[in-house]
């Protein structure tokens, strides 16, 4: 890195999750402990295998006016009440429209609209649909509709990576800044995916916890005995700024958006690949891009999503990409897994341990798995020390995908 | 069976209030989609749309162009 490279700073957060609708109520239920995963009452649920997820915990459509609501897909919806909340708590800031982009992601893009749409169209005709059916299926739909509400035209970006979607968002933004392409970004990613058909392909791929009778304790990243990952919906957003731009107009700094690290695995299509090579690649690039020691990261949010192949895989290369040492949670625990919506909220929780220097328990290790050599944090939270801290948060996505950001604190 | 021109007038009062958030009091017969209540075209497709399954009444795209007031949709609808 050139010394007088463009520094890049986080400005608002903004998340609606399964355990509270803004960033506060979240955190506040991480650090409690809380699960917001819960058994479904769907009228479909008789039909899979897998019966509770994270449904979020404030319905987007008690928020939003109704006739905006009606527009948008629920993935949007979370994307937009997430990217409306990081805004007003960046201060709103003023910044030309073409110094003004947005990258946000989400994994599988308008599913819900997708399915019901076809639904309508074979019941009951094409002149039934909705002429708003296209912009909310399409996966650009969440970054273009908040691109709208903000008047962005730096440009306006959907990167889609499955699971590391919401991480690669936040890494592109970062580069945009970083580029000189903007001096304001709105990044994270947002995934609304509770429905029958998504639970059914994922359970046929046997990637999720069919632990029905336990829906809370489900999700257990590093337990022994965890069976696959839990589904959660909503949404996580970042104001990202150039250090220069937050400092001339007064900007509340939370962390600094330091690094990120893209790597792929080139293994196979959904296992991750057992050596970490890929995963440890990502953490080294993202290490070296933030200027930063193993030795300087004290926290990791982990991908970790409670699947037997992945969570201890994924600790094993931070040790060998890192060290022992950082306090390592999985947030999944509590939220589910958000999909594309993951590193929009994890870089959320990552930002927010660095801010109060305390780092959430990983809830239900009841007994933690073999070959861990990394500090889990589970049974209380921990803090983390004063002065320059670095954290990390990991995503890793179907298709080999691996994305690692780093933050510093401010 | 025939809805009275007042009810056909209250059902797209609460429509166009669903879809565009304007006060079902304002839709009142003289009043110009466009003009007076600032609603966009594929807006009108919406409320065609929720109006069709109200109504039972099906608005072909070259009559729902025709359809400038809301007198011309309560017209249409009645006949």
């Amino acid at each position: 890195m050139s010394a007088n490279r463009v520094r890049v700073v986080v400005t608002g957060l903004g998340a609606t999750t399964p355990v509270g609708g803004d960033v506060t109520s979240t955190w506040t239920a991480l650090l409690a402990g809380q699960s917001g995963v819960e058994a479904l009452t769907t009228d479909w649920i008789d039909t899979v295998p897998v019966k509770f997820a994270g449904t979020a915990a404030v319905d987007p459509t008690e928020v939003l006016p109704r006739p905006e609501a009606r527009r948008l897909d629920r993935s949007e919806q979370f994307a937009m009440v997430a990217a409306r909340e990081a805004w007003q708590d960046a201060g709103s800031p003023e910044v030309p429209p073409e110094r003004l982009g947005v990258v946000v992601s989400s994994g599988i893009g308008g599913i819900n609209t997708t399915l019901t749409a076809y639904d309508t169209y074979r019941e009951r005709g094409w002149n039934r649909l909705s002429p708003f059916t296209v912009p909310m299926l399409m996966p650009n739909g969440p970054a273009a509709w908040i691109g709208l509400d903000l008047g962005a035209q730096a440009g306006v970006h959907a990167t889609v990576s499955a699971c590391a979607s919401g991480a690669e968002a936040i890494g592109h933004a970062m580069d945009m800044i970083r580029v000189g392409r903007a001096d304001v970004v709105v990044a994270g990613g947002t995934e609304a995916a509770i429905h029958g058909l998504n639970i059914a392909a994922f359970a046929a791929a046997r990637a999720m916890s069919t632990r029905n009778d336990d829906p809370a304790g489900a999700s257990r990243p590093w337990d022994r005995g965890r069976d696959g990952f839990v589904l959660g919906e909503g949404a996580g957003i970042v104001v990202l700024e150039s250090e220069e731009h937050a400092r001339a107009r007064g900007a509340r700094i939370y962390a600094y958006c330091s690094g990120v690290g893209y790597s792929a695995d080139a293994h196979h299509i959904t296992q991750p690949e057992p050596d970490g090579r890929g995963i440890i690649m990502a953490m080294t690039q993202a290490l070296t891009d933030a200027g930063v020691t193993g030795h300087d990261v004290k926290h990791v949010n982990a991908h970790a999503t409670s699947t037997p192949a992945g969570d201890v895989g994924e600790v094993q290369a931070v040790a060998k990409a890192i060290g022992t040492h950082p306090l390592v949670t999985s947030t999944k625990s509590m939220t589910g897994h958000l999909l594309g919506g993951a590193g929009g909220i994890e870089s959320v929780f990552t930002i927010k341990a660095l801010q109060e220097r305390i780092v959430p328990a990983t809830i239900n290790i009841d007994d933690l798995d073999d070959g861990i050599e990394v500090d889990v944090v589970h049974g209380k939270n921990r803090t983390l020390p004063d002065g320059d801290v670095a954290a990390v948060n990991n995503s890793f996505g179907f298709g080999g995908h691996n994305v690692t950001v780093v933050f510093k604190g401010a | 069976m025939a809805a009275t021109e007042q009810d056909i007038l209250e059902g797209l009062g609460k429509i166009i209030n669903e879809i565009t958030g304007i006060p079902a009091s304002e839709v009142t017969p003289e009043k110009s989609f466009v003009d007076d209540l600032d609603i966009d075209s594929l807006s009108m497709v919406e409320i065609a749309v929720a109006a069709q399954d109200e109504f039972g009444v099906e608005i072909p795209d070259d009559q729902l162009k025709n359809l400038k007031t809301v007198k011309d949709v309560l017209t249409f609808i009645q006949n």
